[in-house]
């Protein structure tokens, strides 16, 4: 049996504007140990859909609409406040992706790492700050005995999300949300928080779901990858299908905007035109405004459900497309989007 | 912390030596003088009654006689009422007022933060609803209605309370409420945005992660960021409100300080003045060097330097 099965979550947002359909029916699947990578724009719906997963959502204006979240056989989205607030923090735990407003300025690096041991085992204090003072030396906090009594301002930005890592890590849980853990830090030290999250994931056996912007991270560390866009997945399946046999017009697209895959001096590629408003129906392909590939007609009606191409390979096919065109010259073909926002620009 | 101590503790020195000197020339230089009445007096007595009060003297060798007095501790006679020193007056009073400022602030403590707490832990809900309104209105309520107000109901609608005088327990009532209910709504408004503040901060989504139950997270997350903007109100509040509020002790006959600012004034009692101009100051000063101490111990991002 699966970790977690997530099916057809659907969250929205009620706002005075309308009803912004965050996550519009998404579904997936991970089992014990594995890493599973979520990728998108801003405002895909990754974020909302772990927050949904946690029930981290603010309510009101947000709202789980329907869906199932099974965790260990049991559904995080209609269980108990109590039974919840013994699995949050000590089965599933989160890092979040500022580490200079996620940790609490007004308490002790060690009141803050000892708080999840101690609400959900039976340790005395004591055990507890020793428990705190491995956990920081693990992450790689030089003097961590005098460190842990220290407050989060007299830490830096790595060193904070160091510690992030090893509070939600303290309880050894079976899964670990990672929301875009390594955004909000300088070049250097990204690559070496993915590097403790990675080893300590090995140590521990735990799941990860990492959000993240960074496709190179995806490939380097994840067993399967979601693509979302517009609250929805457009293709799924693992690292290798969804890296060097991708079909959806988004992931070869999001590729593509991968700096180091491109030519030296040229200017970088970025997607034309801007994600969809989640807040107006959407009819057929959600890509499809900004798809660069050949079209064939123009997708209408539902949004193109997630199909399995083979073997755990799923992709949303809208059928208006010809995806089969290698992206390069489709990508060489079609820069009149491009051009178009150019020459608005320079208006 | 003792070096931030006595530091501020000469800066709260130099601004009373300046409060005085600004106070005590301001009032040399207003036209007339105390002693000056509708009534005629003879040349010779008049300039005998301004020895008496060194009124005889320079204005300058009267500022540096004046304020050696005061570092002895004599604010020196009343200029007005005879045989009685401006410290008769203040020992006779600020005690009175001292009574009526403590429970007031009491009430104004234990009513408005855990209305603010509450409120912006049930925001937009009856819980929030109803008290703020309330505050809103206590706020705009000048004290000069509630105190009539209250004195209507209270002591003559139901009588179960004196209207006015200060005799025993029950004179304490009316004044200490007016006082306080005015006060409470301050704090219940500064207290919800503190807390509202923090309830919002992503650390509390941190803490909700961790599993961590409400009640700790407002309790041990969010109540000391949540009282830094009422601890700094808490200053100026408490120093108004213990030095007697002139309003509420006229309304309801309380023989307090606050009387005697306006008669001091009114009545060009030049030493009353100055000395109450300097008991308020220091009660100033010394307030907010508390609140700065305060809001160190709150906040550890705050060092004492």
């Amino acid at each position: 049996m699966a970790l977690l099965e997530v099916k057809d979550l659907r969250t929205s947002f009620y706002t005075r504007d309308g009803v912004v359909r965050a996550v519009d029916g998404v579904s997936f699947s991970l089992d014990k140990g594995e890493t599973l990578g979520i990728v998108g724009e801003s405002g895909s719906g990754k974020s909302v859909t772990c927050y949904s997963l946690m029930r981290l959502i603010p309510e009101p204006p947000g709202r789980i609409d329907g869906g199932t979240a099974m965790f260990d056989g049991r559904d995080l989205l209609t269980m108990s406040k109590k039974e919840l607030s013994k699995i949050r923090g000590n089965r599933i735990s989160m890092i979040f992706q500022d580490p200079m407003t996620s940790l609490n300025p007004f308490l002790r690096i060690s009141t803050q790492l000892i708080e999840s041991l101690r609400l959900h085992y039976d340790v005395d204090k004591k055990t507890a700050i020793n428990k705190a003072i491995a956990a920081l030396e693990e992450v790689g906090i030089p003097e961590a005995a005098k460190r842990v009594h220290n407050y989060p301002h007299e830490f830096s930005g790595g060193m904070r999300q160091r510690v992030m890592i090893a509070m939600a890590l303290i309880t050894e849980p079976d899964l670990l949300i990672a929301d875009e853990p390594t955004t909000a830090l300088d070049v250097t030290v990204q690559a070496q928080i993915m590097d403790i999250i990675k080893k300590r994931q090995e140590d521990l056996g735990t799941a990860v779901i990492l959000i993240t912007h960074d496709l190179g991270v995806v490939a380097g560390t994840c067993d399967k990858v979601n693509v979302m866009y517009g609250g929805r997945m457009m293709e799924s399946g693992t690292a290798e299908q969804v890296f060097y046999e991708a079909k959806h017009p988004y992931t070869r697209s999001l590729q593509k905007t991968i700096p180091s895959l491109q030519t030296k001096g040229e200017e970088l590629y970025t997607i034309p035109g801007l994600p969809p408003d989640v807040s107006k129906p959407i009819h057929g392909c959600a890509f499809y405004p900004r798809c660069p590939y050949p079209k064939t007609g123009k997708p209408e009606g539902d949004r193109p459900e997630l199909v399995e191409m083979a073997d755990g390979h799923c992709y949303a096919d809208c059928g208006f497309c010809d995806s089969s065109a290698p992206i390069e010259t489709v990508l060489a073909k079609t820069d009149s989007p491009d051009e178009a926002i150019e020459t608005g620009a320079a208006e | 912390m003792a070096k931030f101590i006595t530091l501020r503790f000469l800066q709260g020195i130099l601004v009373l030596l300046g409060i005085y000197a600004v106070t005590f020339f301001l009032v040399a230089a207003t036209p007339g003088s105390p002693f000056s009445s509708e009534r005629a007096i003879q040349p010779e007595i008049l300039a005998q009654i301004e020895a008496f009060y060194g009124y005889d003297k320079p204005t300058s060798e009267r500022f540096i006689a004046s304020l050696g007095n005061i570092l002895h501790g004599d604010f020196g006679p009343s200029a007005v009422y005879a045989n009685r020193s401006v410290t008769d007056i203040i020992a006779e009073s600020f005690p009175v007022s001292l009574k009526l400022g403590s429970i007031s602030l009491a009430i104004a403590l234990l009513l408005g933060i855990p209305a603010g707490i509450i409120a912006a832990v049930k925001k937009n809900t009856w819980l929030d609803y109803v008290p703020m309104s309330t505050a809103m209105a206590g706020i705009c309520l000048p004290t000069f209605v509630m105190g009539p107000l209250l004195a209507l109901v209270f002591g003559l609608i139901f009588a179960v309370l004196p209207v006015a005088g200060w005799f025993g327990p029950e004179f304490v009532v009316l004044p200490s409420a007016t006082l306080g209910l005015y006060y409470a709504a301050y704090f219940a408004r500064l207290t919800r945005g503190g807390m509202l503040e923090m309830l919002n901060q992503d650390w509390v989504r941190t803490a909700r992660a961790k599993g961590v139950p409400e009640r700790t997270i407002v309790w041990k997350h969010c109540l000391k960021g949540g009282l830094i903007p009422a601890i700094t109100f808490l200053g100026p509040a408490l120093a108004g409100i213990i030095s007697g509020s002139f309003v509420v002790e006229t309304i309801f006959q309380v023989p307090g300080l606050g009387q005697w600012f306006v008669k001091g004034a009114l009545n060009r009692d030049d030493f009353l003045i100055l000395g109450l101009t300097v008991l308020f100051a220091s009660l100033i000063v010394l307030m907010n060097l508390l609140v700065d101490i305060a809001q160190v111990a709150l906040n550890p991002r705050l060092k004492y330097d």
